[in-house]
């Protein structure tokens, strides 16, 4: 019994905390932090959707779960390549701060 | 305001808090166990939605794997990274901004759909259809390409992080 | 409700008496229920730590038996209250914090460490009436919940600011992350076979123990749950000689009490997994009429497994880093995708057959492919070019030439 807009008023909020850490940190991992959050609101709303669909149809609905596992599947292939990124820039400079990041910088 | 109600609000609360304490912390670490809480937060909340499944996938997957691997991934490049400045970066205000703006065009957009009062009923036990779900997965007429593509995605990224994350004896690292 | 039923089924007939009493109260279904569960759960976990310090006892024992010792001997019968005067001492100790700890993680991965394993018992049937919560996807919740333990680890490592601790916890997490991935696998035969995540069908569609469908995978599994709890021969978590005692250094009085007893209870709880799984949970002659006899079978099943758990850990000596890793990634994880492709194509192929004929073939298959792998095993083994150890010569000590005699 709880409004649809209650989840989407979370997910886009969760979004918005999740968008600010990506955008703020300084730390790589820290910029992966905020990739995580904003992946899982969107999780949250394709869920929330899928509810209300197979609510308004009646009948069971499929599409929001296959949609939902994708994100699932991309939000672990992209820390795993993101982290080994990372770690591997580590090994080479040091370093873990994007900002430190500048061997291209003339 | 029933029982169900109670939880999503407490439960929201927490993880929107959890979730201002990552964004707001000071070490990498500390972010990183404050997003396991948040995470945590969310399964719970896809649990309400009777996503069952989702709600330990979610566990499973995001703490299980991706919160234990970033915290990894914080532990072995500590040191270097920890106090030495600000970690958040210099404009901060900016991406406050345009984070808010985010929120709040959703927010404006969302309001005028009709659907949004809409109350959530629970559904019938068999509504998430697991069994035909892996079926209709594996069938050709259906979401056989998606599934496929999302495995290929997998294996794709395994060979890319077994790759990248390799030291290779002798190499220029 | 006659002393028959009770004894016929203590917790079912004890549970149906309290809800007629809360009922006679006045008290509403749902709180009734929400007590009902709080009481359960409580009772439950209780218990739980409770066994546990028969289960030290037990495998002390039985330790000490294999090493031709007597074991605990002076506080009661057996030395059977040898737990309990332990636990009082440990109650008694004073906590030491070191400098520098990071305090959340630092005090909350103990209680993390044992929860992780306690909310495992909530899925377990332990007989047809007898079970906390029949979730749908039992499995991937025990799953899902095993990996909370690894954040504990990871949260005493990292919070006690200690590097031998953080070394052990990189290590016990590198170890559980990897034989999860064979465990998994190992994990989806019974799946496949029963059509169900939930551990309570795969109980009630187990009419051939599963262990007899595929030896290998249960093989697979036992070996992965032994590597996953941390135990000997996979116990490099807490290799004395290396790292002290592992991501547990710092921890003193009762919060190394909440390790120990988390260790205890999660090698209990593997085998109650595969007795579960494997060995046909509470299945046996009349458990199904009579589910206290149920339990009682699944007890002396799980008592069986957990014995074998002690004697391997009585009995083997520990792996070495690479040689664990090796095992995990070279060994069970093909092994286990193959046992997985060949129990799935054959159950499919052999859809018409009577049951009984499939298991024959099953086993068949499984054997033949432990017979290739050992075959590939020999012959890699062979083929491998066998660096010589000799150690380096050192200059022994002697004398120095005019120095002081």
């Amino acid at each position: 019994m709880i409004p649809l807009g209650w989840y989407l008023i979370f997910a886009a909020a969760l979004f918005a905390v999740g968008l600010f850490t990506a955008l703020t940190r300084k730390n790589a991992i820290g910029i992966l932090i905020g990739v995580e959050m904003m992946l899982n609101a969107v999780i949250v709303n394709l869920l929330a959707f899928w509810h209300y669909w197979v609510q308004q149809a009646g009948v069971p609905q499929l599409d929001g779960l296959t949609f939902a596992a994708i994100v699932f599947v991309v939000a672990a292939a992209e820390t795993s390549v993101g982290l080994a990124l990372i770690i591997s820039a580590y090994r080479r400079l040091h370093t873990a701060v994007a900002n430190d990041m500048d061997l291209l910088k003339g | 305001m029933n029982a169900l109600q109670i939880i999503f609000l407490v439960v929201a609360a927490v993880t929107l808090a959890s979730a201002g304490f990552v964004a707001g912390a000071r070490r990498t670490m500390h972010a990183a166990l404050w997003l396991v809480l948040t995470l945590l937060g969310v399964a719970i909340l896809l649990a309400t939605l009777q996503a069952g499944f989702f709600a330990v996938v979610q566990v499973l997957v995001y703490i299980g794997a991706i919160a234990i691997l970033i915290l990894f991934a914080v532990m072995l490049t500590r040191g270097l990274t920890e106090e030495q400045g600000a970690v958040h970066h210099r404009w901060w205000w900016l991406a406050a901004l345009a984070a808010g703006g985010v929120f709040a065009v959703a927010l404006v957009i969302l309001n005028r759909w009709p659907g949004f009062q809409v109350l959530l009923e629970e559904l019938p036990r068999e509504a998430e259809a697991m069994t035909d779900w892996g079926l209709a997965l594996v069938d050709p007429m259906r979401y056989l390409i998606p599934f496929e593509v999302a495995s290929v995605l997998l294996l794709a990224a395994m060979v890319a992080a077994i790759y990248l994350a390799m030291s290779r004896p002798g190499g220029q690292s | 409700m006659s002393l028959w039923d009770f004894l016929r089924d203590p917790i079912g007939f004890l549970t149906t008496w309290f809800y007629g009493v809360l009922a006679g109260w006045g008290v509403a279904p749902g709180v009734a229920q929400a007590i009902g569960f709080a009481l359960g759960s409580f009772i439950l976990a209780t218990g739980a730590m409770l066994f546990v310090m028969l289960l030290i006892w037990f495998e002390r024992k039985v330790i000490a038996r294999i090493q031709d010792r007597i074991g605990p001997n002076r506080i009661g019968p057996w030395g059977l209250f040898q737990s309990v005067a332990d636990m009082l001492k440990i109650f008694t100790k004073e906590y030491i914090t070191p400098i520098g700890v990071d305090w959340l993680p630092y005090n909350l991965a103990p209680v993390l460490s044992v929860a992780s394993v306690l909310v495992v018992w909530a899925v377990i049937p332990f007989s047809i009436t007898f079970y906390g919560a029949d979730l749908n996807v039992g499995l991937l919740f025990v799953i899902a919940i095993a990996s909370m333990g690894e954040l504990a680890i990871v949260m005493a490592g990292w919070g006690s600011n200690n590097k031998y601790a953080l070394l052990g916890a990189f290590r016990a997490v590198g170890q559980m992350i990897s034989y999860a991935t064979p465990m998994v696998v190992a994990l989806l035969v019974p799946v496949m076979m029963a059509g169900s995540l939930s551990l309570n069908e795969i109980v009630q569609r187990q009419t051939v123990w599963y262990i007899l469908v595929s030896p290998v995978a249960a093989l697979i599994f036992f070996i992965a749950s032994i590597a996953e709890v941390g135990r000997s021969p996979f116990d490099l978590v807490e290799a004395e000689s290396e790292l002290v005692s592992g991501f547990n250094v710092e921890y003193s009085g009762l919060k190394f009490g909440m390790f120990y007893v988390g260790e205890f209870l999660h090698a209990f709880t593997a085998a109650l997994l595969f007795t579960t799984l494997f060995l046909g949970g509470w299945r046996g002659p009349g458990a199904e009429q009579i589910p206290i006899l149920g339990f009682i079978y699944y007890v002396v099943k799980t008592g069986i497994v957990y014995f074998l758990t002690v004697l391997i850990r009585g009995s083997l000596p520990r792996f070495r880093m690479d040689q664990m890793m090796d095992l995990n990634w070279k060994l069970l994880t093909p092994l286990s995708l193959a046992v997985l492709l060949v129990t799935a194509l054959t159950n499919k192929l052999l859809e018409g057959l009577a049951l009984g004929w499939r298991v024959v073939v099953l086993i068949l298959l499984n054997g033949l492919v432990l017979w290739v792998v050992n075959g590939l095993l020999q012959r890699y083994e062979r083929r491998r070019v066998r660096r010589e150890v000799t150690s380096v010569r050192r200059p022994v000590a002697r004398p120095q030439q005019g120095g002081a005699e």
